[in-house]
């Protein structure tokens, strides 16, 4: 049993960009669910839609930051579309619009009729868009080694994406801290507890839900981007199973909190990998082979979130009265 | 570059051998001739494992960079809906690939063995033009099918069929989604599950203990009911007591359908599996074909349904599982005991879910762990259209939603009918939120 | 404190006691509103004005249509039919939001205090003209904290006003009923309106909070706000209400001063309906066939007010 190394692997996860990537989707869900109310079941619709936007926008010739700003556009063009029909119906509408919607997005995306667009179901390889972020890295090439980790400067899982993903988290948990703790935040809380009561109080419901559901979106969308940047846009990899996991991220670490989200990913991927190591270290391949024990570690998942769901519905970080699941 | 949408949808589909890349490549065809679109083939081999899927033209191919034995394996599951393949015995199939060279796999479709040929499987790179072009036989008229993407009578015909078994199947699970959404106001996210426990048992009674198909599917079907039983009793009863809220219930059921998902892989993998090895035999009913499985499982289906209509309608218990689904408040002040409606309806809902799950998997001629997850929504489309928490609306909305997916197949790409589908569910919701048979209330 | 001695029952003094009478001076007026569930009529008014800076009290029995009738009002629930006008301005088919913007505020019957939240949150939510409600302001605190200073002033008046302050920082949830009703009322109260609508106010409120209740609504009259509440129960309304209106069956059935409604026959049958002249305590009057129909009344009873609640939401 080599410890070192399962330790070195499991605190990797803690850093990666896809953990980044899960966090800033998890901090999108949190402004919809957390600060709202809204039962956004489609997060990895904005994600990959996110991500086409930039990779196609790129591929055709776009900057870095012509191709953030199409990955927005869709995000809001998304969000406008899903919340126009279901922002005045019950919630589970919502629910139910938002994973149809993304599922459209993840067939269309993968049909080949727009092969020439998005590669079909193989996808969009990495080195077709990842140049223009690369190049934008004031890192000299080479590796560079930091305690157990090392990783290349530039290349694909580079420090770089660690460097801007991580930045791009903490900016977006400022602006929930902030607007947490503003008069527009009280609105959405109010929201979240009571429409009807906002309603009287003169408040556009209607207009704050919309902004909700654009603003979690947009982020959503930026965390597709940072997702795909070591990896390929792989319609098939973003589909109902990721906005599971956002979910169980988010609640995992705290609806409503502004570190939840990050706590709630990092938590969340450094145990999967420590299920994967240690399992791989200790089980013989004749109880469970290794793909067995990946699915045992969803499973794991699985029934985490049903048992945190029941028993511990504000996750780690949040404050039982403050509950944010509707009690209703 | 977005002008590059109407580019031809063959582009990845073809490969060219080099020195240093070895082609897979071939043909899939349905039994009318029609192009098998959007079907995947998993390759397993020196070069790694490989996935591809098979262009508006029903063709694939994908370049090797290894030399060796590859295993090729057609995920029944994305057949076209009726389709299936002739000689089963032969997927996956073993086919050895030099680099700097093209190999082709057949994989036919459609007839019994002994049938004329009119599915066709065409080696890639050496033939270029497969030999399915001039099939005759089963399909008695020559009109249409032809072309591509052509509208004629046939077709429609063919299609229409098609869709009617697809929603009556449907109504089957989405029925038991419908019940349970009315009685207790969940959106059970698990409800697919239910369907693919039901199509997975009667391939383990059949395939694993070797009992005859009728004997397990009605074990599957019992268990199926059993476990919707057992699940309110442990989880859904016990959270209402806790005063669990709504929205809590409905991630508690997401959890629930991750966790069933991954058991079911854990079991018995990724892959698809067939409840019925031998191939159906067809039926000609003027210009339609169609298995006598397909046949024998909507006879089933409707006369299940019936007899689910005629519960809720003409019978006491079933009076009152209509008016808990009516006003829960309600009923409970007139003397009906709530819980035990509530409890039957997961009973019911399961046991339906699951004869669903084992008929669409003879219909879809394989099932797999996420079958019933890929169904989810369009069984949500499907309620949703009939007006949320209406057994009867789900009925209606499940054969609409039927016919939708598989006319769809006239002008788009068939694998994006589900995409039509799903887009109905929105339209109907910015529309008309209540549903064609639905009523005003409750909404907004 | 006599009913008849205020400037609003005296300016109430020549108006005719029929139901749809003219006001002197209406800040509402209210024509030929219907609204069906079903094939039942909840509501179907023909002619109802509200005078201005009066406290008028809509009574009537359950299921007669009066909180109903409120919704409509007040945006949270459509009409089939009707049109009315709030400050000459028609407020038909506007939304509750801007029903409120215009300066008619209501609280409801089952309190909507914002349980977790605290009471100053509560009370802040109510109030008008917030920059900081903004998205893009609400990124900057200090574009609308100065606005906020105010309205923290302003909330911690009132919370004074109706004895919440020691309850400042206390989650709304933990309050008791009448306590939230209070804090209802007072979040009403942030945004200065002209005319606030009291569904039930006293419903629930424990009898030493009803009198308290009862001279806060009066206070509000004083100051010159319009008060139009809804009530069951005659006893209180005949202390406060300088004009009531009895609704029953969804239809206006008497209007006058509360000691003329009192007495009018109309309005007693309405509250009794058809047994009020049986006395239900004589047992022997229970037959099986009576006791079936006063039970099939109050289902039917329950329908209504169940189908009016579900619209609402």
């Amino acid at each position: 049993m080599d410890w070192t190394r399962i330790f070195s692997n499991v605190a990797g996860e803690l850093i990666a960009p896809t953990t980044a990537a899960y966090a800033l989707a998890a901090v999108g869900l949190n402004v919809h669910f957390g600060l709202t109310g809204l039962l956004n079941f489609g997060q990895a619709g904005f994600m990959l839609l996110g991500a086409y936007g930039f990779a196609i926008s790129t591929i055709a010739g776009f900057p870095v930051w012509g191709a953030t700003l199409v990955a927005i556009a869709c995000s809001v063009v998304f969000a406008l579309i899903l919340g126009i029909p279901t922002l005045k119906l019950r919630g589970d509408y919502l629910a139910i619009v938002t994973i149809a919607a993304a599922e459209i997005v993840r067939i269309v995306g993968r049909s080949t009729a727009l092969t020439g667009l998005t590669g079909a179901s193989s996808g969009l390889r990495g080195d077709s868009y990842k140049k223009t972020f690369t190049d934008l890295s004031p890192l000299p090439d080479g590796t560079t080694s930091l305690g157990p980790f090392s990783y290349s400067n530039n290349a694909s899982n580079s420090w770089w994406i660690r460097i801007v993903g991580w930045a791009v988290v903490l900016l977006a948990c400022w602006l929930v801290w902030r607007l947490l703790n503003s008069p527009w935040g009280r609105v959405l809380k109010g929201i979240r507890e009571d429409e009807d009561a906002v309603r009287s109080l003169g408040k556009n419901v209607y207009g704050y839900k919309m902004q909700a559901l654009v603003l979690g979106g947009v982020i959503g969308a930026l965390a597709g981007v940072i997702y795909v940047m070591p990896r390929a846009v792989q319609p098939d990899s973003m589909g109902r199973p990721m906005t599971f996991w956002v979910w169980t991220i988010l609640l995992l670490g705290g609806a409503a909190t502004v570190f939840g989200p990050v706590l709630g990913s990092m938590l969340f991927w450094a145990a999967l990998m420590l299920i994967k190591t240690v399992g791989r270290d200790l089980i013989p391949s004749t109880v469970m082979r290794a793909e067995q024990i990946e699915q045992f570690g969803w499973i794991v998942v699985g029934v985490t979130l049903m048992l945190l769901v029941i028993f511990r519905p504000q996750g780690i970080l949040g404050d039982p009265k403050e509950l944010a699941i509707n009690v209703r | 570059m977005l002008v590059s949408v109407a580019a031809p949808a063959g582009a990845s589909t073809a490969c060219a051998p080099t020195p240093e890349t070895g082609c897979l490549s071939g043909t899939i065809k349905t039994a009318a001739g029609a192009p098998a679109v959007g079907v995947t083939l998993d390759i397993a081999g020196p070069a790694g494992p490989l996935s591809v899927v098979t262009g508006s033209d029903g063709r694939w191919a994908t370049p090797v960079t290894a030399a060796g034995q590859y295993t090729i394996t057609l995920d029944a599951t994305t057949l076209p809906a009726g389709e299936a393949l002739r000689d089963p015995g032969n997927n996956p199939r073993t086919v050895s690939v030099d680099l700097g060279s093209s190999k082709g796999a057949l994989f036919p479709l459609g007839a019994t063995a002994g049938g004329a040929g009119g599915a066709t499987g065409a080696t890639g790179g050496a033939t270029a033009s497969p030999a399915g072009g001039s099939e005759a036989g089963l399909d008695t008229p020559a009109t249409g099918f032809s072309t591509e993407g052509g509208v004629s009578w046939g077709r429609v015909a063919q299609q229409t069929i098609a869709g009617l078994v697809f929603g009556t199947l449907l109504a089957l699970a989405s029925v038991g989604l419908s019940l349970i959404f009315g009685t207790t106001g969940l959106s059970n996210f698990a409800h697919g599950e239910q369907v693919t426990l039901g199509g997975i048992l009667a391939y383990v009674f059949t395939q694993k203990l070797g009992l005859p198909l009728l004997l397990s599917g009605t074990f599957a079907v019992l268990i199926g009911a059993g476990s919707g039983w057992l699940q309110d009793a442990g989880i859904w009863h016990p959270l209402r007591k806790r005063r669990v809220g709504m929205t809590q219930q409905l991630i508690v059921t997401i959890g629930l359908a991750i966790t069933l998902q991954y058991v079911f892989q854990f079991f018995l993998g990724g892959s698809s599996l067939r409840i019925v090895l031998s191939n159906p035999a067809t039926v000609n009913i003027g210009p339609v074909f169609i298995t006598q499985q397909s046949l024998i499982s909507v006879g089933i289906a409707a006369v299940v349904l019936v007899s689910v209509s005629y519960f809720l309608i003409a019978t006491r218990v079933g009076r009152a599982t209509r008016a808990v689904s009516d006003n829960a408040a309600l009923a409970a002040a007139s003397g009906i005991t709530v819980d035990r409606i509530i409890r039957l309806v997961w009973t019911l809902g399961a046991g339906l879910a699951a004869l669903g799950g084992v008929l669409m998997g003879l219909y879809l001629n394989a099932t797999s762990w996420n079958m019933g997850a890929t169904l989810l929504l369009l069984m949500f489309a499907a309620v949703t259209l009939g007006g949320l928490g209406t057994a009867f609306g789900a009925l209606v909305g499940s054969i609409v939603i039927g016919l939708v997916v598989e006319l769809s197949n006239l002008v788009i790409p068939s694998d994006m009918r589900y995409a039509g589908a799903l887009a109905i569910l929105i339209l109907v919701l910015l529309l008309r939120p209540q549903g064609i048979l639905g009523r005003a209330e409750r909404i907004g | 404190m006599s009913a008849d001695l205020t400037a609003a029952a005296t300016a109430l003094a020549d108006v005719p006691h029929v139901p749809g009478s003219p006001k002197p001076d209406p800040i509402l007026v209210a024509d030929d509103v219907t609204r069906r569930f079903g094939g039942m009529t909840a509501v179907d008014v023909g002619h109802l004005e509200v005078q201005r800076g009066a406290i008028t009290a809509l009574i009537g029995p359950n299921g007669a249509g009066k909180t109903t009738l409120f919704n409509l009002l007040t945006g949270f629930d459509q009409p089939n039919s009707g049109t009315w006008s709030f400050e000459g301005r028609s407020l038909g088919g506007v939304a509750a939001a801007r029903v409120a913007r215009a300066g008619m505020v209501r609280t409801f019957q089952l309190t909507k205090a914002l349980s977790r939240m605290t009471v100053i949150e509560n009370m802040l939510l109510g109030g008008s003209a917030q920059p900081g409600e903004q998205l893009w302001r609400a990124l900057v605190p200090g574009l609308w904290r100065s606005r906020e200073d105010e309205l923290v002033i302003k909330a911690e008046e009132l919370l004074e006003r109706f004895s919440l302050l020691d309850k400042r920082e206390d989650f709304a949830g933990s309050l008791s009923g009448g306590q939230r009703k209070l804090l209802e009322m007072a979040r009403a109260l942030m945004s200065d309106p002209t005319m606030v609508m009291l569904d039930e106010p006293m419903a629930g409120v424990n009898p030493a909070l009803t009198q308290s209740l009862l001279g806060h609504i009066q206070a509000l009259r004083d100051d010159g706000t319009t008060v139009l509440f809804v009530e069951h129960d005659m006893h209180m309304v005949r202390h406060i209400s300088d004009w009531v209106a009895v609704m029953a069956e969804g239809r206006l059935v008497a209007e006058g001063p509360p000691a003329t409604v009192m007495a009018d026959p109309a309005v007693i049958d309405a509250y009794l309906g058809a047994h009020h002249d049986t006395d239900l305590g004589d047992d022997a009057l229970l037959t099986d066939e009576v006791a079936h129909e006063l039970e099939a009344e109050a289902l039917a009873e329950a329908k209504v007010r169940a189908s009016a609640e579900e619209e609402v939401r």
